[in-house]
């Protein structure tokens, strides 16, 4: 929309073809054009592909192409996909919150205590997060396992007789290796906010009497919220869907969503199953999440 | 509140919170070579004795180097391709202002808002319906749409701020657009289309669930990883292989943080007055 009214305020009205075709707007168009596409066919057409297939069904190996809500009633009624519906997005909101609370720290810190070597702290904590996926999941499972290094080192110090069995294989150890494996995808956009903040705000707040945490809670919070509430979608939306977490560390009360759509398109071979269970995912986690990024508004508007 | 709680509650606080919030995050990678270098076939404490014999029975292993060739392959591929669609959309956005600009944008950055298992359901499905075989051509397309946003926002920090008259200048001194590009435009992009290059390039060597969906029968490093990982006595070798991605990982991120700030450094260099003549 401000695209539009932009362009329209600054393009004089077009005297031609050959001019419109020298002018900004068709040189912008065709330099984006080649990647346009490209999302176009290999993202946007394969994602409609998807929703057509939800409404169809398969009889062995013959698609029926009869328009029909048949999946979609599976996918919301069975108790074994809702679990998982509800299992997914309850782990992909805890992951989100823990992530954002754990990382505002460290984004903070570094935005206002990071000195000239903001770029290198920035740079450590990318790091992790772009090395190995599979076996940063893995050596999780190496730290929660029976015989791992937690347990060991909780026996060594003393704090526990045997080790643990409730750390690995279960909700938690998702939550746990979800929150790791995203970390630096909350604290770049909430850096970025908080970087964003005119310090003099923050100043006059203290010199007119604010205590720090006053001064945070009414200035430094509100302005980063912009910043927070594009870390909790960049984290929430894709942890809904992750499927080598819940394979390796989940055990068997830790599956989620896309193991199920694994299984459609592998083993159980039913697409239109598949389809409809990966809509429903994306329909049910872009609802709560516009419901978390109301909430998240209407509490700060309240606090002010 | 006096002012020596106030210090109490923040200053001592805050490193000490860095430092576990920096052990967590790193812990997980420091344990790979650690156990690599273990003479034992199981990945528990305490630690047996030295060895490098994992990462010796990685040279003979040629599953593994079959897996390393495909994995090279599809990681130059998708780096050279998301990276030149990167640069049009990168340069379109930060140089020009165009109807529906927002609404492209957001399309070419949506997979970072998408899981990414649906991302790879979509494509299987629109590859198998127009009929085409599973192999790694589909790895490198699928693992372009996932890489494009990356290298754009790599590549829109290292275009932005460049200064406009430069180019019209040289337009203005009888130089044609390919010229321009070349002589003016590129010498002082270069540092951020490299660094654009080296991302793109990690991120697909580290990819797996697009791989997973779209390789057919020709398996990447990670999926060599993931079809390993179901045997525990193999665990130490593949912890020595996933030792040696992490390195070169770390080097090429290193290089491209390097390059990016150095693109940084002479854009805003370039778009300052000149200083001599």
């Amino acid at each position: 929309m401000t695209a539009t009214a932009l362009a329209a305020e600054t393009s004089p009205d077009r005297p031609g073809r050959r001019a419109w075709r020298r002018s900004e707007e068709a040189r912008g168009l065709a330099m984006i054009s080649p990647t346009f596409l490209y999302a176009l066919a290999l993202l946007l057409l394969p994602v409609l592909v998807v929703v057509t297939y939800s409404f169809w069904t398969q009889d062995y190996l013959e698609i029926d192409r009869t328009f029909t809500l048949e999946n979609y009633r599976q996918a919301l009624s069975e108790p074994i996909y809702r679990d998982l519906f509800l299992r997914s997005l309850w782990i992909s909101l805890a992951v989100s919150v823990a992530t954002v609370v754990f990382s505002y720290p460290v984004a903070w810190f570094i935005s206002f205590h990071g000195g000239v070597h903001r770029n290198l702290w920035l740079f450590l904590v990318t790091i992790p997060c772009w090395t190995s996926y599979l076996l940063r999941v893995m050596s999780w499972k190496v730290i929660l396992g029976y015989g791992g290094v937690l347990n060991t080192g909780l026996i060594n110090l003393g704090v526990i007789d045997a080790p643990l069995t409730s750390l690995l294989y279960n909700s938690n150890a998702v939550v746990i290796t979800l929150v790791h494996s995203w970390a630096a995808f909350a604290i770049l956009p909430i850096y970025v906010s908080l970087q964003k903040i005119d310090r003099s705000l923050i100043e006059a707040a203290r010199d007119l009497g604010d205590s720090r945490l006053r001064a945070f809670l009414r200035i430094t919070l509100p302005l980063s919220l912009p910043g927070v509430i594009s870390a909790f979608l960049i984290v929430m939306i894709p942890t809904v869907g992750d499927y080598v977490t819940p394979r390796l560390v989940g055990g068997k009360d830790g599956m989620m969503i896309a193991n199920a759509i694994q299984a459609q398109f592998g083993k159980a071979a039913n697409w239109p199953l598949g389809a409809a269970l990966s809509v429903t995912t994306m329909v049910l986690v872009s609802l709560s999440a516009a419901a978390v990024v109301l909430a998240l508004r209407f509490a700060l508007g309240r606090m002010k | 509140m006096s002012f020596l709680t106030q210090r109490l509650r923040f200053l001592p606080w805050l490193p000490a919170y860095m430092a576990v919030y920096f052990l967590f995050l790193y812990l997980p990678i420091l344990l790979l070579p650690v156990f690599s270098f273990n003479d034992a076939a199981t990945t528990t404490f305490p630690l047996t004795g030295f060895t490098t014999k994992w990462y010796a029975s990685l040279a003979g292993n040629t599953a593994m180097l079959e897996a390393a060739r495909n994995s090279l392959v599809v990681g130059v591929c998708v780096a050279l391709l998301s990276t030149v669609l990167g640069i049009c959309a990168a340069r379109a956005i930060t140089r020009y202002r165009f109807r529906g600009q927002k609404a492209a944008a957001g399309l070419i950055m949506s997979p970072l808002f998408l899981p990414e298992i649906i991302v790879a359901v979509s494509l299987l499905m629109i590859v198998l319906a127009i009929g085409l075989e599973l192999s790694l051509i589909t790895v490198i397309l699928g693992q372009t749409v996932f890489c494009v946003p990356y290298a754009m926002s790599v590549l829109v920090s290292g275009f932005e701020g460049f200064d406009r008259s430069l180019e019209e200048a040289s337009y203005d001194l009888g130089e044609t657009a390919f010229g321009t590009f070349r002589r003016v435009t590129l010498p002082v992009v270069a540092p951020a289309i490299v660094s654009s290059l080296l991302v793109t390039f990690t991120i697909s060597l580290d990819e797996f669930i697009l791989a997973f969906f779209l390789a057919g029968t020709s398996p990447t490093l990670p999926l060599y990883i993931w079809g390993q990982l179901r045997f525990p006595a193999k665990l130490p070798a593949v912890l020595a292989l996933g030792t040696i991605m992490i390195v070169l990982s770390i080097v090429m991120l290193t290089l491209a943080e390097t390059l990016r700030r150095r693109a940084e450094r002479r854009t805003r260099m370039a778009s300052a007055p000149p200083q001599e003549a």
